[in-house]
């Protein structure tokens, strides 16, 4: 059998007027995490579901585990787990009946249906929750229910379609760590996100689209930097000072590149940047400006914003959708 | 979160087959996709109330405002005449809510868990249908106790009138299938109960439920002739205050039949079509 459990070429959808895919190449190792990154709009909903079967594209060919989705749609159903964008729980369901009926709809016996549902409402911590009906649970609570749904036939592929858009951080890193915990027993995991930082702390390899196209495919490392990996932000308090800041900040650049005052359209003048390797940096920069007397109001390491990865990847065509407040 | 050791592969034997076969599984996954929308209902009476309060005051209505100027002034009489035709136009009326309840489920993206199961796509269908007898019997039952309370009184016998419930429930399970495909076509569920009342008004008034057809104006009586509503008006008033059953029950079984030819098909595809 191939190492590859996710595979699909060249798919197209088009609904109405929108290409939503304009001939989509995806590939996932078996018992990886494939993050598939992109701003609202980009057809990363539309790839889940064309592999997740409910979909039919207008052209390509797409595998999971092995299989055909556009032939074999049924054997496909028995080995995928699907979650997705709106947590899609029965809300006048308690979480037992939830999950208890999804079991038997995966042809379990009723009592294995219901122990399956047992142990995972105790492991998604829905265990004092079990009876009660889901309209009253969290919106948190009813991203574990839903992703617990999608946990009860013991998938071999799991797609999760951004599993973690509007969850609290805490919450966000609680459904990272039942990601890792799946892929650890075996499991492979298609997630989408428009969170950068959520493709770097899960996925093996990510995949970025946009206006429905693959613009690149890499691992965490090698697409950060292609897109030019953390940058040293410094914003002293003189806006006098900007020349020696600029002095120091070049210390550290990374190869090839240099210390700049920021010009961004938009951006508050006054401040320096610099892209740099990793954060010893800062061991380096702070006892610098220190030495100097330069004060400074803010200084930070940031990873590249979306907005900044679809700017270097498509050359000059940023994309609105994604706002930096929500990458921080 | 613990970290509990929750297996990831435990099925034994070949997972690409169903349980039974293909057949048994579809009456299985029925079965349970029933037992849903039947735990929605229990746990949303208010639902219900299209199916008891307003068949009550549609009752109350005509018996009081309007069966004496109908009737001219018996409305004991009139409540005879009225109560089947009213309980045929509750059972059109009762499948609307199906409709609805399936669109806001599609919206909410529900379905797309189950389509993406190893499940027949007629299977959610099939099991928010066969809910529905529920909401039927419902019907039948409120319309029954609380005519008897008002009056009403069936004087055939208790086989007739239990077959007269029987037939209602089996028409309201064919009707409905209309209401599925157009939740399945209209966008909102909203959008469902306008286009369905534009169907089931003239179908209701323009029958024998409220007035005897040979009072109608002859293009109208012609409507009326051809209306599906009719016939079963016919075979409800025959089984419970007597009167012809046989010419009302075969039209009524042959328009059954038509319902879930025509519909049940459009429905289906419809359901697949929409992603």
């Amino acid at each position: 059998m191939s190492d590859l459990v996710v595979r699909a070429e060249g798919l197209r959808k088009r609904f109405g007027k929108t290409q939503a895919l304009d001939g989509v190449d995806l590939a996932m190792r078996r018992g990886t995490v494939l993050g598939v990154l992109g701003p609202n709009g980009a057809g990363k909903t539309t790839a889940v579901r064309v592999l997740a079967t409910l979909l039919r594209p207008d052209e390509g060919y797409a595998e999971v585990a092995g299989i055909d989705v556009l032939k074999e749609p049924g054997r496909v159903r028995r080995r995928i787990g699907l979650t997705g964008q709106y947590a899609s729980v029965d809300e006048d369901l308690t979480g037992t009946q939830n999950l208890v009926l999804i079991g038997q709809l995966l042809d379990l016996p009723t009592r294995d249906a219901k122990r399956r549902a047992a142990e995972l409402l105790d492991w998604f911590d829905l265990a004092e929750a079990a009876g009660r009906q889901a309209k009253t649970y969290s919106g948190g609570m009813r991203r574990r229910l839903d992703l617990a749904a999608s946990l009860v036939g013991h998938p071999e592929v799991i797609f999760l379609d951004e599993p973690t858009t509007g969850l609290d951080p805490a919450k966000r890193e609680d459904m990272w760590g039942v990601v890792r915990t799946q892929v650890t027993q075996g499991a492979s995991v298609l997630l989408t996100t428009q969170y950068l930082e959520e493709a770097d702390a899960l996925a093996d390899e990510i995949v970025v689209v946009n206006h429905g196209k693959v613009i690149a495919h890499d691992n965490p490392v090698g697409l950060k930097r292609r897109v030019g990996g953390l940058t040293l932000h410094v914003r002293p308090s003189d806006p006098a000072h900007v020349p020696d800041a600029l002095r120091i900040l070049d210390a550290v650049a990374a190869p090839g590149t240099n210390a700049s005052a920021d010009t961004a359209a938009g951006a508050r003048p006054g401040a320096v940047s610099v892209p740099v390797k990793d954060d010893t940096a800062l061991d380096v920069v702070v006892p610098a400006l220190r030495q100097a007397g330069i004060e400074v109001v803010d200084l930070g390491l940031h990873l590249p914003s979306l907005d900044e990865v679809f700017h270097s990847l498509t050359e000059g065509t940023p994309t609105t959708a994604a706002k930096e407040g929500e990458l921080v | 979160m613990t970290t509990l050791d929750v297996p990831v592969r435990n099925i034994t034997g070949d997972i690409d087959k169903p349980r039974g076969g293909a057949l048994a599984a579809l009456v299985r996954h029925s079965v349970a996709l029933a037992r849903r929308s039947l735990i929605k209902t229990i746990r949303t009476p208010e639902a219900l109330i299209d199916v008891t309060l307003q068949p009550v005051i549609f009752l109350m209505l005509f018996t009081y405002l309007f069966g004496g100027a109908l009737s001219g002034g018996d409305r004991g009489a009139y409540l005879q005449f009225l109560l089947p035709g009213l309980l045929a136009q509750s059972l059109a009326l009762g499948g609307i809510a199906l409709g609805q309840n399936l669109n806001a489920d599609i919206e909410k993206g529900v379905f797309d868990r189950f389509r993406s199961l190893p499940v027949a796509r007629s299977a959610p269908l099939i099991g928010a249908v066969a809910a529905d007898v529920v909401r039927y019997l419902t019907v039948c039952v409120v319309m029954l106790a609380f005519g008897t309370l008002m009056g009403f009184r069936v004087e055939t016998g208790l086989v007739p009138a239990v077959a007269a419930v029987a037939l209602s429930i089996g028409f309201g399970l064919c009707f409905c299938w209309i209401s599925v495909w157009v939740g399945m076509m209209v966008r909102t569920p909203g959008a469902v109960q306008g286009v369905m009342f534009l169907l089931i008004f003239p179908l209701s008034f323009g029958s024998n439920v409220f007035v005897q057809t040979d009072t109608l104006p002859g293009w109208l009586q012609a409507f009326v002739h051809v209306n599906p509503i009719t016939p079963l008006v016919e075979v409800i008033r025959g089984l419970l205050v007597g009167g012809p059953v046989a010419h009302g029950l075969t039209l009524t079984l042959a328009w059954m039949a038509g319902l879930l030819v025509v519909f049940v098909p459009l429905a289906l595809r419809a359901y697949n079509r929409r992603a």
